[in-house]
């Protein structure tokens, strides 16, 4: 059966405080979760008071400095510090979202921080993505055509076949999408989720991939595909604005197209 | 423990090669829904009272016996597939679901077979 609640071995307990420094005068309160796998203990959640006064304006800054300055086994991903990379997806008061994108001005209160939901949990902030990335290679994210590239030259896209995959292919891979719907957490076994529903529908609608009968073959499962009940946490979330519900309805349409 | 590849355990036993069957019979018997659910509410809050008389005479009139003849089974039949992706959503143990499918079939089977019966009898006048 689907859990409700959380293992014994996975509930959180309240973690240490760490004061903000004397004299700090703009001071704001950072909830981690913080877990190891070597300590044998529950998840706990530490407080961080932080200075923002000298503190970069985005949550990844504030966790930037916890690590250099405050506490160095603190642990997560971050590379870019501009969006693209999509290292830094957590969740940050509530909502999934990348660390370097979010403003900590725009969080009210605390700021809570936590892994990315339903997620094994590598080291605090750090969650395993494999069966994600095997999802994603499941898919074949590639082009797949029988009919040679031209001798001379790439192979020739209009303008209008371009335009329907510039939306998927700015995903950027972060997970945000797909560890914050429901269906994901129950059956992401079995079931793709919207990031790479969303990727299989960019080849899909490819005017250059031959593909497209197979892809949907490879789709055609209740589990697979069917698991999207469309309940669009998918799209609120995105940190990127782009839509894998619509994709995802789209792929639908395909399948029913094809039977009538 | 299991060495299996992830991309090997994501792949598992394949595509069903089902669901838009699945999908399109729940939005088929939607729409039928759509129609019928009103017209159903529509007709009884049209009559004069809800009592047992007026209640089997509107039942025996013969657009209404076929009007619920066709609602019965399409509400039990919407319903079945309803409840089939919710088992499928959160029974994970294999006997569990299995056993829960066959049993929504079987009630929703039976509670759509009682209900047209039970019209028919009204509808051809047979009295207890």
């Amino acid at each position: 059966m689907a859990q409700f609640r959380l293992p014994a071995n996975s509930r959180i307990s309240r973690g240490k405080t760490h004061a903000a420094p004397e004299g700090a005068k703009n001071v704001r309160r950072f909830a981690v979760y913080r877990y190891s796998p070597e300590d044998g203990e529950n998840p706990r959640l530490d407080t961080y008071e932080i200075d923002l006064d000298s503190c970069g304006p985005m949550v990844l800054d504030a966790l930037i400095k916890i690590k250099n300055e405050v506490d160095p086994t603190l642990t997560f991903r971050r590379s870019c510090r501009e969006g693209i990379c999509g290292s830094c997806a957590m969740n940050i008061d509530g909502v999934n979202t990348l660390a370097c994108t979010q403003a900590i001005e725009d969080v009210k209160g605390a700021v809570k921080i936590y892994p990315l939901p339903h997620m094994p949990v590598i080291k605090d902030l750090v969650p395993d993505l494999t069966n994600f990335y095997a999802q994603y290679a499941s898919i074949k994210p590639w082009l797949q055509s029988k009919t040679p590239p031209p001798a001379d030259r790439e192979r020739l896209q209009s303008r209008e076949d371009q335009a329907k995959i510039n939306e998927p292919s700015a995903c950027i891979l972060c997970a945000c999408c797909s560890t914050s719907c429901p269906s994901y957490w129950w059956n992401s076994d079995r079931y793709l989720g919207p990031a790479v529903l969303l990727a299989a529908h960019r080849w899909l609608v490819d005017s250059r991939d031959e593909a497209t009968g197979e892809r949907l073959d490879m789709l055609e499962d209740p589990f697979r595909l069917y698991r999207c009940h469309t309940i669009m946490n998918c799209t609120r979330t995105c940190p990127k604005g782009l839509n894998p519900a619509k994709a995802i309805g789209e792929i639908k349409q395909m399948m029913a197209e094809r039977r009538h | 423990m299991s060495l299996r590849s992830p991309l090997g355990r994501v792949l598992g036993l394949g595509a069903a090669k089902e669901g838009p069957a699945h999908w399109w019979s729940q939005r088929v018997s939607a729409l039928g829904l759509v129609i019928l659910g009103p017209w159903f509410a529509w007709s009884l809050t049209r009559l004069p009272s809800i009592d047992y008389l007026q209640v089997t005479a509107w039942i025996a009139a013969p657009v209404n016996t076929i009007g619920l003849l066709l609602l019965l089974p399409t509400m039990a039949y919407h319903a079945r597939l309803g409840v089939q992706v919710v088992i499928e959503d959160y029974v994970n143990t294999g006997w569990l679901k299995v056993s829960g499918l066959v049993l929504v079939t079987f009630v929703f089977y039976a509670a759509a077979v009682a209900g047209m019966f039970a019209v028919l009898r009204i509808s051809f006048g047979v009295t207890p």
